[in-house]
């Protein structure tokens, strides 16, 4: 059985509470937030052991592995401290809040030889894998365009007064909805966005923050698109992200439900047919043992728990993939017009 | 329960398999006369319960129906509540405390009154019970025969093992509402074996039920089992075209496989569509 203990109990370290209490791999023994409310409803209707000091609870608990879902700006130090009481950790993303705290917490993941994940679950989507498999397989040809998109309705009002309206937590479309799209191109890409142009991130109801992100993005392997992202957007019922990807002999375009692929002669090699053709997660998604509002939250949970029982460890979100998108994050805020 | 249930995602632009479709949608439905329609249509069909999540455009329709008391006399509600986003943005924006603030009525902070003892004794399911009151506001007057716990809840307290909070909404519903309380889940077995552990007697299960194994988690195989097994609980599917993927004929020959499933629960909004799936389904549990 592994043992894990989260820091940080909103939306998602609930959301992973409850995921990992559905694992029959592990005990869910510990959580750690501030919150009173939660504490006492944990403390009533749970067996979880309840702190509010991260650090006593790490030290008593012993926990195999750490969950860190707190705002950003407190990543570092949780995550610093966690792995070096010897505890595997997955990380919410983004990383960390500077790149320099990112390669910081990489170096000493290594050095210790602890798993090491962050919670970017559209790599765990099945429409996302497929359309990087056929891209990898070149079934549009070369590819020279891309357009990574994001909308939600997250930011619709000039209230603010959470940790997401406040930039020295990490607050910001950039770093809370865009990173999703830069992690996701530079899975899907195989390669790294590592520049930026014409970079627009204005705030639109969020006083400190900005709530929309436009610009251009360079990949290392010289391939350039756009971004596109905005949480101010009433239009959509919930976050929508999604891909679009040019090549020379046709077009893929995917979100989390659909993959549409567009080749301009009949493929029989991969079952396309000359035009549109479509492919539904319906058919893309693997089965998981407990869904809880989707299977790309359990299938995340569950490579990063495998890792730890048996050593074989699913790279695709570690520490050090991860800290490219923090890179090119700080590079757009330096960009920023 | 009607073996035949008409449910509300094509309304509210749900739509699991594409979200092009579900734009299309909520164009189509802008106008609450529109619903009207396809649900007057679907009586037409001698479909007369409605499932659906407590989305503020029900209160809309309730209203109507309320007008209308000889018309809508043999229509019957399965509200399924919390509305998921309603209370997700919520969260995000308020955070929990000022969710709760928002959406219990009654002042929490004030020190008389159900809401402000309840919350100054953290007695959350007093609280639970004002948010249930809260969600089943806009059925009143309405028949409501079961009332569902929707699955992002549901399974999010299965897997924190907050027992304790099912035994109470069940009994809640049944005390308070008169109502079958019912579970929404992606995780069907593991809520059968619970529902047992817990003494929740012979508890309606709604579950993704298809072809292709759609949101059936863990196995298909397991799932059969469970269907075709003597265990005491009351399937309904839903999902059974799996969003879309499925044509009717072999969805629904399927799901009437499984002469345990008590009702079938599907979204569809033309008359033609509505009457077809019902006769697939009602013929498949004939043979």
């Amino acid at each position: 059985m592994i043992k894990a203990a989260i820091i940080g109990l909103g939306k998602m370290g609930m959301s992973h509470a409850a995921i990992l209490g559905g694992l029959p791999e592990v005990e869910m023994a510990a959580m750690c937030d501030t919150d009173s409310l939660l504490q006492n409803a944990f403390k009533k209707f749970t067996r979880i052991q309840c702190f509010t000091d991260y650090k006593k609870m790490i030290e008593e608990v012993k926990p195999d592995c750490v969950y860190v879902v707190t705002p950003t700006k407190l990543h570092y130090e949780m995550v610093m401290f966690a792995m070096e009481h010897g505890c595997h950790v997955f990380c919410e993303k983004p990383l960390a809040l500077t790149v320099e705290e990112g390669e910081s917490l990489v170096a000493k993941a290594r050095e210790k030889g602890l798993v090491n994940q962050v919670g970017y679950h559209n790599r765990y989507i099945g429409t996302f894998n497929e359309m990087k498999r056929l891209l990898a397989e070149g079934v549009i040809g070369r590819p020279f365009h891309f357009m990574g998109e994001a909308y939600g309705p997250v930011v619709l009002k000039t209230k603010g007064g959470t940790w997401r309206s406040d930039k020295k937590n990490g607050g910001g479309c950039l770093e809370d909805y865009a990173a999703h799209v830069l992690n996701l191109i530079n899975y899907v890409m195989e390669s790294d966005i590592v520049d930026c142009a014409g970079v627009h991130m204005p705030s639109i109801f969020s006083g400190e923050v900005e709530d929309a992100v436009y610009g251009s993005l360079y990949m290392a392997n010289g391939l350039k698109g756009q971004i596109s992202v905005n949480w101010s957007d009433d239009t959509v019922r919930k976050m929508t992200t999604s891909l679009k990807i040019e090549g020379a002999a046709g077009k893929l375009e995917a979100d989390a439900t659909t993959l549409k692929i567009y080749v301009k002669e009949d493929r029989p090699e991969f079952g396309l047919e000359k035009g549109w053709n479509f492919k539904y997660i319906t058919e893309l998604t693997p089965l998981v043992d407990f869904n809880l509002r989707g299977e790309e939250y359990t299938a995340e949970s569950a490579a990063f728990i495998n890792g730890i029982l048996t050593g074989r460890v699913d790279t695709r979100n570690s520490f050090e993939k991860s800290l490219q998108t923090d890179r090119i994050i700080q590079k757009m805020k330096e960009a920023s017009l | 329960m009607d073996r035949v249930i008409l449910g509300d995602n094509q309304f509210f632009a749900v739509n699991h398999l594409s979200d092009e479709r579900s734009r299309a949608q909520a164009i189509r439905f802008k106008e609450d006369q529109a619903i009207l329609d396809v649900l007057d249509n679907a009586r037409a069909c001698g479909i007369n319960t409605f499932m659906c999540t407590t989305h503020d455009r029900i209160a809309n329709i309730t209203a109507y129906m309320r007008k209308r008391p000889e018309e809508y006399k043999d229509f019957k509600f399965h509200p399924c509540m919390p509305y998921a986003h309603k209370y997700a943005n919520a969260v995000t924006e308020l955070g929990i405390l000022g969710t709760l603030k928002a959406y219990i009525p009654g002042n929490i902070f004030a020190v008389t009154g159900k809401a402000g003892i309840a919350y100054m004794r953290n007695d959350y399911l007093s609280l639970m019970e004002l948010l249930v009151d809260a969600e089943m506001k806009m059925f009143q007057g309405m028949q409501t025969p079961v009332i569902f716990l929707q699955n992002v809840i549901v399974d999010l307290l299965y897997g924190l093992g907050m027992d304790e909070v099912f035994v109470h909404f069940a009994e809640y519903i049944k005390k308070k509402y008169h109502a079958e309380p019912g579970f929404i889940t992606m995780n069907m077995p593991r809520l059968v074996d619970m529902c047992e552990r817990l003494g929740i007697e012979n508890p309606i299960i709604c579950s993704s039920i298809n072809k292709i194994g759609f949101r059936m988690s863990g196995s298909i195989a397991e799932y059969e089992d469970y269907l075709n097994s003597d265990r005491k609980f009351r399937p309904m599917a839903m999902q059974c075209l799996a969003a879309g993927a499925l044509k009717p004929e072999e969805a629904m020959e399927y799901v009437t496989r499984f002469p345990k499933i008590e009702a079938v629960l599907f979204g569809a909004s033309s008359k033609a569509h509505i009457q077809q799936t019902k006769d697939l389904i009602l013929r498949g549990f004939a043979r």
